[in-house]
């Protein structure tokens, strides 16, 4: 027996929660640098839970970090594809780091933090695999006049789940009502103050907590304490990611992927479209015109045989992409996949095979997310 | 009937001229929970140490190697409906294949269980 996919990273370091997830019976393993809890009771398990209750997971390993100064919003607006300078305080964006020919350096939140009558303030997590060198680029390519800050010393925790809301609003009465899908707020817990997005990588409703280092046990402890919340490990985060339709950046995201490519049209927003200026723009607007030569697409396989990241994709007797993500979905049934494949081949409905161990399995096209989102949008019915 | 066990976690049940072969509770540990399980069909000959099955766990898929070279006698049908018998029962009815061992020579060499506890033990 041989596990393909688990990497041991030299040297590994320990996250805030560490020892409160080994006390849970966490399996820790390398991601991103840092010792994480993979699983507790196990992926399905807590795959389920999360669709059903509410899960907990440890994003810690995320970069958060805090952009200050006159100017601010433009300035990103030269790394980034959003609008970020007519963003409302309080609102929050999914963009993209783009390097200068278009293609993706990271993908990120960006939340507009400025304070009444402060200076411009923007809050970004961005990926852990990529902080550092998303920290370097965003040092070379601002203006000396804005200051970047690492918040190192803040844990970060995802309350992911259909019950989530009504947890947190036990837990910190008067914090969700005002909160609708992608909208940030500032709330005292116990002498700190954390920052909660209503947000997530699940596709539940759910929020996204940022929190002291010295206070994320505390914390982590007190949502634990409800009867609706189990921690989850990254394997669910994973497979719940996946069912959502959301690209994992470093698999279904790279700097060879643009944002048209992958799908991601939407983070281009339409004053940016007009005003252009963000990097790759001509490259980008020229995709959005005319349409991207490969699109990231949605499969749906047969049976139970998964497809995986490399798998090749094809059209009878001619390989037209390839797998960029791929496992089974606990809540189809069936295995689902992102692939990159050509235009001609993109469409709804579209029948093609993946390559898997040799065989060819029947794969169609279809629409993501796999499993709908249940954002909470305010307004919304 | 004498188990023995492989580095690879896989076990072997010898009997007469024939085996049984799975996956060990440590790896079905290891692996998580396990849906999907590939078994080789009837009549597949199999050589000692090569790919003879795939399991896969939500996360990723794994090779299963032959213990010994030989011919599949038959696949296990029941984990085609239930994969997760590996993670229930991996030593006994979340078997994976039989068949007809080509030379007992290369059960010389396996780990018993005593031997296979201490292995497990050591990593």
């Amino acid at each position: 027996m041989s596990d393909e996919a688990e990497v041991e990273a030299e040297v590994l370091e320990q996250l805030p929660l560490d020892a409160w997830h080994r006390a849970r019976g966490a399996r820790m393993v390398g991601f991103a640098g840092y010792e994480m809890p993979i699983q507790y009771e196990g992926i399905l398990a807590e795959h389920e839970w999360t669709r059903q209750h509410a899960g907990l997971f440890d994003v810690s390993h995320m970069g958060q970090l805090i952009v200050t100064g006159e100017g601010a919003a433009e300035a990103l607006e030269a790394l980034l594809p959003a609008d970020v300078s007519s963003l409302k305080r309080g609102r929050i964006r999914y963009s993209l780091l783009l390097g200068e020919d278009g293609g993706i350096l990271d993908d990120l939140m960006v939340t507009n933090v400025t304070r009444e009558g402060g200076e411009p303030a923007f809050y970004l997590v961005v990926n852990g695999a990529t902080k550092w060198d998303d920290i370097g680029h965003l040092r070379e390519h601002l203006p000396d006049a804005i200051t970047l800050t690492y918040l190192e010393d803040r844990a970060l925790l995802a309350l992911q789940g259909p019950e989530a809301a009504a947890v947190l609003e036990r837990v910190m009465p008067g914090v969700t009502g005002e909160l609708g899908f992608m909208q940030s707020t500032e709330y005292a817990f116990e002498g700190g103050h954390l920052a909660i997005a209503r947000s997530g990588y699940t596709g539940e409703d759910g929020f996204e907590i940022s929190v002291a280092a010295g206070q994320a046990e505390r914390l982590a402890e007190r949502l634990c304490a409800e009867a609706e919340v189990k921690p989850i490990g990254l394997g669910a985060r994973d497979s719940l990611r996946l069912e959502a339709g959301l690209p994992l950046y470093g698999h279904d995201l790279t700097p060879e992927t643009d944002p048209v490519s992958a799908g991601l049209e939407f983070a281009i927003s339409k004053a940016r479209r007009a005003r252009g200026g963000f990097p790759g723009a001509e490259h980008i607007l020229k995709l959005l015109d005319e349409g991207a030569p490969t699109r990231r697409v949605g499969l749906a396989l047969e049976g139970r045989m998964a497809a995986r990241e490399g798998a090749p994709v094809h059209a009878g007797d001619r390989q037209v992409g390839t797998v960029t993500s791929g496992g089974f979905s606990p809540t189809l049934g069936h295995p689902v996949a992102m692939a990159y494949v050509d235009a001609a081949h993109a469409s709804e409905g579209t029948a093609l095979e993946v390559e898997v161990r040799g065989k060819r399995l029947p794969a169609r096209v279809v629409p993501m997310p796999f499993v709908p989102h249940r954002y909470h949008r305010k307004g919304a019915v | 009937m004498p188990r023995y066990f492989t580095e690879e976690h896989e076990w072997i049940e010898v009997d007469g001229d024939t085996a049984t072969i799975g996956i060990t509770d440590y790896a079905q540990e290891q692996l998580g929970d396990i849906v999907f399980v590939e078994v080789p069909a009837a009549g597949t000959a199999l050589a000692k140490g090569k790919e003879a099955a795939v399991v896969e766990s939500v996360k990723a898929a794994s090779d299963v190697f032959a213990p010994v070279s030989g011919t599949v006698i038959e696949g296990n049908a029941a984990l085609e409906d239930d994969p997760a018998l590996v993670n229930t029962a991996p030593e006994a009815g979340g078997w994976f294949f039989r068949l007809t061992i080509a030379d007992p020579g290369e059960l010389e060499g396996l780990m018993d269980q005593a031997k296979y506890k201490d292995f497990v033990a050591g990593l």
